[in-house]
């Protein structure tokens, strides 16, 4: 848009600054927020800062009017792009900072299944609130969570699956982490559009994610509950 | 015998039943040309056809009540009704959908898997091939490139296609310009080409038995 032409990033204050990145993220402008990302930087800003207050306030917005219907798929993967630009100047600063890690999650797409679309925007978000994410990719067999799981120590095991010939896939992992015993030593979710949470309590999932924002806030709900158990025990 | 609309009717709105027969298939739109090309080829005319718009496909959370909504409107008259539906991403809804109904259905996971043959099709084992029948291929435009946002926005085509390694035509008929246009779309989609005739497959079989 042409007015958009005119805005200068570095002349606005902060507030108006962080309100014009809840604007690009939401149109996808990846160049636009990389720059802003800069600019608070250079203004003093803690990184974890412009990734809370900026980078995940926008994505929510954006993840809000997905789930009501207002924004698609494509507007949601653009969305997450520009996120991503601003990510990748944050995030070896984060590490640098000593930005409160919330737990860590090992996260993949279940064997015979490609499709990575929904997995990268939880990871993306989860990475954004704090977690750490140890990403598989895609067609993971069950030999590839456990081995993450118990190599990183990790808190939670994010399974993703888009088809419907697939999804059951989450069974056999859930089932074998009992056999082995581990199953109740991570919080388990699953997502993915053809799933729902009657399947997530069928397969004995911890809980069934419908997007990436409720998997951040279930996972953030579940580590607090596992925490305020130890703290008891 | 039933004059075939256009694509884009068959994407959008369907078919109506010509309301003779003994049987009521009740199909997506995508089969509506394969279809009458085997009644027709049969001579089945205790075989009415009605099919749901098409672009269910891309929703196929609404297949199961569109085919309930289907059968109780347009069911009655006939001795039965057959759906001419696979599973097609319903997760089992459908099925349980046809059973409660009383009413057969096609078996399998989707069309691709009857066409090539159900058994055929798992054994396979492709987790990186992107499918087109000669319905799709036509209507490649309304099922994938706009939906999926790449007519605005072309640069998302990895992030949707990245994983994917090969575009499988299936070919229900042997047609020049219709594998000429499916191996168009697979170069827009970055993928290898390749095409596989599997004429009607087990549609067929499906169809006698209904």
């Amino acid at each position: 848009m042409s007015d958009e032409d005119d805005i200068v990033l570095s002349e606005l204050d902060d507030e108006e600054l962080v309100a014009q990145m809840f604007d690009d993220l939401y149109d996808g402008l990846k160049d636009e927020i990389m720059e802003a990302t800069e600019i608070l930087l250079e203004r003093g800003w803690q990184p974890y800062e412009v990734l809370t207050k900026a980078l995940v306030g926008g994505m929510t917005i954006v993840g809000n009017d997905f789930r009501d219907g207002i924004l698609f798929v494509p507007e949601v993967l653009l969305a997450a792009n520009a996120m991503k630009g601003g990510m990748s100047i944050l995030k070896p600063l984060l590490a640098e900072t000593g930005a409160p890690r919330m737990g860590k999650m090992v996260i993949g797409t279940v064997k015979g299944d490609i499709h990575d679309i929904g997995k990268n925007l939880v990871a993306m978000m989860m990475e954004g609130a704090g977690f750490e994410i140890v990403d598989l990719g895609i067609n993971n067999p069950v030999e590839n969570y456990l081995e993450a799981l118990e190599r990183e120590q990790a808190d939670i095991l994010g399974m993703s699956a888009l088809l419907t010939t697939t999804m059951p896939y989450m069974k056999v992992v859930i089932d074998t982490m009992k056999e082995k015993g581990i199953r109740d030593d991570y919080i388990v979710l699953v997502g993915g559009a053809p799933l729902n949470e009657e399947f997530g309590r069928a397969i004995g999932a911890d809980a069934y994610c419908r997007d990436a924002a409720v998997a951040v806030e279930t996972a953030k709900d579940f580590v607090a509950r596992r925490h305020n158990q130890m703290a008891a025990g | 015998m039933t004059d075939l609309p256009s694509d884009d009717q068959l994407t959008r709105s369907g078919l109506a039943p010509e309301g003779r027969g003994r049987v009521l298939l009740i199909a997506c739109g995508a089969l509506a040309r394969e279809v009458l090309a085997l009644i027709g080829r049969n001579g089945w005319d205790h075989l009415d056809l009605h099919c749901l718009p098409a672009i269910l496909h891309n929703r196929p959370e609404k297949i199961a009540p569109a085919v309930e909504a289907a059968v109780q409107a347009r069911g009655a008259g006939y001795d039965r009704v057959f759906v001419v539906y696979a599973d097609c991403g319903t997760g089992g809804d459908l099925a349980r959908t046809c059973e409660r109904l009383g009413v057969g259905m096609v078996e399998g996971p989707h069309c691709y898997a009857f066409y090539e043959g159900v058994d055929a099709f798992a054994a396979r084992g492709e987790v990186t091939s992107f499918y087109l029948t000669d319905f799709l291929v036509r209507q490649f435009d309304a099922f994938v490139w706009q939906p999926l946002g790449l007519d605005r926005h072309p640069d998302l085509r990895d992030m949707y296609f990245g994983n994917y390694e090969t575009l499988v035509y299936q070919a229900q008929t042997d047609d020049e310009a219709l594998t000429e246009l499916a191996r168009r779309h697979a170069e827009r989609l970055g993928l290898e080409f390749e095409r596989r005739a599997t004429g009607y497959g087990e549609l067929e079989g499906a169809l006698a038995r209904a």
